[in-house]
């Protein structure tokens, strides 16, 4: 979502996003990070509070706007794609971000997310995945893991998980990525790649609600795993990961595996097949994203980007090109009397 | 033949003139003439060799004071085209008219049967018309399924012209019928019958067109509606002006339908039977101005982008198709160039949410549906009534419950507009009466909206957007003028912005735009503080803000005029309606009134609020009765509101009700039983 400010003298600072509304999330909830984040990245890009909307549905993610001192809109349980797109259309200019969470944007509201993405509405989508419901007080998600122990479920969820990667490139979103609450040096880098991006940037990340359903990414979050358990994609550079950078995914066949080569030889991984990411290739950002522990590495950084017009744009192109076409009086009466006697016309003495 | 029928009639031959008043009479003069005068004739009154030497002493031009005609074939007859260009000509040649199509909800159900009929009923004539007729005096039935579906609605002896080329074995044998009805006696004792081979003399006509059987047949419509235009006295200019622009990439094809046209027309003038007899129906005495002929759907989107223009706020229209609904984003979505932005939503979830993020930034938001689809906007208009944002939901009802009757009209909703949503969720609702209230009603509800920042439902139905009535055409300079609450800068000098401080009059909320300085501020769906709109879950700020809500809706009773009551001011019954049962509810008050009946009649196109004369009015009357086409919704309303002992007349069949129903309902309860 790239629109920068041309009048870009003011300088802004992580307080002029913060609004006087008291942040009512469980104390160590990873949405403060996440809050934190993006009210410091803000700030960086000379452009004024008002000249943003956050729009979100229902949810513990979904009370974001309320604690962001922008324009911002609180809906209803999975519509906040649906009243975002007619933000976005409405006031082009503006830079439009939604706020959803893992419920709310693929269970209830997975329909709009769906259309958001392959229409290319101009804004940043940020799923908060962590997983389970927090808000109704810990149920299942429709990203839990099979067998999850809930409220709902006390012998076992039973359904498939969906993947919010795969799900957002097969809807043709133009624009995914992958970030974690706790690492805000690459949030903010994330954050960054997806407000530059022009069109819908869908960036999924993960998420740690400590009171439902704590610790659900520890396998890959943890300080000490990091390094084993994600792979950072980065466009042009080899699909290298470990501690020891001695790993990287490379190809047999239409399949992934895991190579091992000499400790940060990138002459060796190039030579063992270890792939060169190319975040341009839907081929290859549908295959990564399928990646998962504990076979795999956790790809992690922008998986996919694609310029293709947006649907802001191409939406009021075609409102210009009416006007054009079928041109009408400047007078608003003229213009509408006009209209009333289009057609067939008699006049009675 | 009927009362209409047996208006004045003026004739050629002095014989007739004495018969002129018995319909019967009428019928069996003109088979007898038939008999002597036309050679090539059977006493079934089938013609297929035109004669050309009618006598032109036995020509009589009945002259009528309106008329009802259907035409019914299958529904790739063409059927609606054809009563679509009668229509045209008959506002053309002056006439008050109103007309109904009717038809099937199947695309294309299989051909030849009864799903499959498609039918056009127009209502027309020298005085006012209020409605579309209850039966029609003269049915044309281009096959076996159009007659069978058809014929029991027909006045007994009017006129029924039949295709003879489409009563083939298969086609009787589909809908059972064992005599074929163009060679059946009988029918032709009952009724006054005329049966041409309208497939063979199109293809009779076209023989050298070059043109394929296929599309040949498929101008058959048109070589009847030459007849019924001959038959009627209606010019045919404008069909041809029209064909040759509908079809202007393929002239032979428009060239192809008018040599029908006018091959019907030549026909039916040649012919022995349609030359005995042909209608006069002289001009209305409609009021001075300039008209055109308009649908409600039509008139809808002349009214939103009326109100889009005149509150020089652009217009975000979001919709999901749904039949009767449709129409309106398609016509809509030809008219961008006056501001008006379409969006084809993904659901019906999506298109309302849309149009409510729209209204947020600052657009006259839009969102159109019918029943089904309103049942899924609901919880979002519920949002509409918490963020106080202008918005227009309309609710082209059909009949339900469920996917019902799509095609089918019906006035079921009034309940789900009203009271449709969780919570206190009040909201303003308005209602047309007939294509002229849809424009300037549609209008109104936009005005509402953007005045007192509340969710407007405008309720139309199937009937009122398909059916037709001369529109005396308004000057835009007349409309009302459009006011918004935008604000620009902050409404606290003490602090930051009050998304919630009011206006004192309307009790409407301001409304900041996003990108507007210093206004930054965030609504939900979370109940409010009371000025400033944070989240607030206080016992007393949520009765207040309950309170309020309420208390801004009854406000808008300000914006109705003083109800109109048609008749005396007071008496033995007043008849109340809402929606398009209008021209039906008019026309049984004056049946009634001619017959000495004291029935006076109010017609409702504000149902929250109601106007504040109405309970007054109301108690100046004997007997209230409430038709509607739903179980009695209104008159619930009025019965616990007014506590008057209202009565309804409730029918569902998904027609319009008949003016004589309303009449036999008059009569029931006033007359001494």
């Amino acid at each position: 979502m790239a629109n920068a400010s041309a009048a870009a003298t003011a300088n802004y600072t992580k307080k002029d996003f913060e609004s006087d509304q008291e942040v009512r999330w469980c104390p160590g909830c990873g949405d403060y990070s996440i809050l934190a984040n993006v009210q410091r990245f803000l700030p960086t890009l000379n452009r004024a509070p008002e000249e943003f909307v956050f729009v979100s549905g229902i949810g513990c993610s979904s009370r974001f706007p309320y604690y962001m001192n922008t324009y911002g809109f609180h809906t209803i349980h999975g519509r906040a794609p649906a009243i975002a797109t007619g933000v976005a259309l409405t006031q082009p200019d503006l830079s439009t971000w939604i706020i959803s969470g893992d419920g709310d944007a693929l269970s209830i509201g997975g329909n709009h997310l769906l259309h958001l993405l392959r229409r290319n509405v101009d804004c940043v989508f940020l799923l908060f995945n962590n997983r389970i419901y927090g808000l109704t007080k810990g149920q299942y998600s429709p990203t839990s893991e099979v067998g999850k122990v809930t409220k709902s479920t006390p012998l076992g969820s039973l359904d498939h998980p969906v993947k919010p990667l795969p799900y957002a490139l097969g809807s043709q979103a133009s624009f995914v990525a992958r970030t974690l609450d706790r690492d805000a040096k690459h949030m903010g880098k994330i954050l960054e790649a997806a407000y530059q991006h022009k069109g819908c940037s869908f960036v999924e990340i993960f998420q740690n609600c400590n009171i439902f359903n704590d610790g659900a990414w520890d396998y890959m979050a943890e300080r000490s795993l990091r390094a084993d358990a994600q792979v950072e994609l980065e466009h042009g550079k080899l699909m290298i990961f470990g501690k020891d950078r001695d790993k990287g995914i490379a190809l047999e066949g239409l399949k992934p595996k895991v190579v091992n080569f000499a400790a940060g030889d990138e002459q060796a991984a190039e030579d063992a097949g270890v792939l060169r990411y190319d975040d341009s290739s839907i081929e290859i950002a549908l295959l990564v994203s399928q990646l998962d522990a504990p076979e795999f590495p956790t790809p992690m950084g922008v998986l996919y980007r694609e310029n293709r017009a947006t649907f802001d744009d191409v939406f009021h192109a075609q409102l210009a090109d009416a006007k054009k076409r079928f041109p009408i009086s400047d007078s608003v009466d003229d213009s509408l009397n006009e209209l009333y006697r289009s057609g067939d016309v008699w006049d009675v003495e | 033949m009927t009362v209409q029928l047996q208006a004045d009639i003026l004739c050629a031959d002095s014989a007739f003139r004495r018969a002129a008043h018995i319909s019967f009479c009428l019928l069996f003069a003109i088979l007898i003439l038939v008999v002597i005068y036309s050679p090539g004739f059977t006493t079934k009154e089938k013609m297929s060799t035109p004669s050309p030497s009618a006598p032109s002493s036995s020509h009589i031009t009945q002259e009528l004071e309106s008329i009802v005609v259907r035409f019914a074939g299958d529904s790739g007859d063409g059927m609606q085209v054809t009563g679509d260009r009668f229509t045209t000509e008959s506002a053309l040649a002056g006439n008050d008219l109103a007309t109904l199509p009717d038809f099937p909800a199947e695309i294309r159900a299989p051909a030849g049967t009864i799903a499959g009929v498609s039918g056009f009923q127009i209502h027309f004539g020298s005085t006012d018309i209020h409605t579309p007729g209850d039966k029609p005096d003269v049915l044309v039935a281009m096959n076996p399924a159009a007659l069978k579906a058809n014929l029991g609605d027909l006045k007994k002896g009017g006129v029924v012209i039949l295709n003879e080329d489409a009563f083939t074995t298969k086609n009787l044998n589909r809908v059972d019928y064992e005599i074929n009805p163009c060679e059946d006696d009988q029918l032709g004792i009952d009724y006054r019958k005329y049966v041409v081979p309208i497939t063979k003399l199109t293809k009779d006509a076209l023989a050298d067109s070059g043109l394929s059987s296929r599309e040949i047949d498929r101008c058959k419509n048109f070589f009847t509606l030459g007849i019924m235009l001959w038959m009627f006295n209606r010019p045919s200019a404008s069909t041809i002006f029209w064909l040759e622009k509908k079809f202007a990439k393929r002239p032979e094809i428009a060239q192809a339908n008018i040599t029908v046209l006018k091959a019907g027309m030549t026909y039916a003038e040649a012919t022995e039977v349609f030359s005995q007899h042909s209608f006069k129906i002289k001009p209305a005495k409609l009021s001075a101005g300039s008209y055109r002929s308009l649908n409600g759907t039509t008139a809808t989107t002349y009214g939103l982008v009326s109100a889009a223009r005149k509150s020089q706020r652009p217009m975000f229209f979001a919709a999901y198709p749904i039949t009767p609904a449709s129409e309106i984003l398609h016509q809509l979505s030809a008219q961008k160039q006056f501001g008006v932005a379409t969006f084809q939503a993904e659901d019906e979830i999506a298109a309302v949410c849309a149009a409510i993020g729209a209204a947020y930034s600052g657009a006259l938001a839009v969102t159109s549906s019918s029943g089904p689809g309103i049942a899924l906007k609901l919880e979002a208009m519920s949002l509409a009534v918490m963020v106080e944002l202008p918005l227009v939901i309309i609710d082209v009802q059909r009949a339900g419950p469920s996917t019902g009757m799509p095609t089918k009209t019906e006035q079921a909703d009034l309940f789900q507009a009203l009271y449709g949503r969780p919570g206190e969720s009040p909201l303003c609702v308005l209602a047309a009466s007939s294509p002229e209230t849809a424009f300037t009603m549609s209008y109104e509800a936009c005005r509402i909206a953007l005045k007192y920042m509340t969710p407007v439902v405008f309720l139309s139905d199937g009937y009122i957007a398909n059916c037709s009535q001369p529109w005396r055409i308004p000057d835009a300079k007349d409309l009302p003028a459009m006011e918004n609450r935008i604000i620009s800068e902050t409404n606290n000098p003490e602090g930051s912005y009050l998304p919630y401080a009011r206006d004192p009059e309307t009790l409407a909320r301001p409304w900041a735009l996003p990108g507007t300085p210093g206004l930054a501020h965030r609504v939900g769906g979370l109940e409010k503080q009371v000025n400033t709109g944070n989240v607030n879950y206080q016992p007393d700020n949520h009765q207040e803000m309950t309170r309020l809500r309420e208390e801004k809706i009854a406000k808008i009773a300000a914006e109705i005029p003083p109800t109109k009551i048609h008749g005396e001011e007071q008496g033995d019954l007043l008849i109340v309606g809402w929606g398009g049962t209008e021209g039906t509810l008019t026309k049984a008050a004056l049946m009634a009134q001619e017959e000495g009946l004291s029935v006076s009649r109010v017609h409702l196109f504000h149902l929250n609020p109601l106007p504040s004369d109405l309970g007054e009015i109301l108690s100046r009357f004997k007997n209230v009765l409430i038709p509607e086409i739903n179980c009695g919704q209104l008159s619930q309303i009025i019965r616990a509101k007014y506590l008057v002992d209202a009565k309804g007349l409730n029918l569902v069949r998904g027609l319009p009700l008949k003016a004589e129903e309303v009449l036999e309902e008059i009569r029931r309860i006033i007359l001494p039983h």
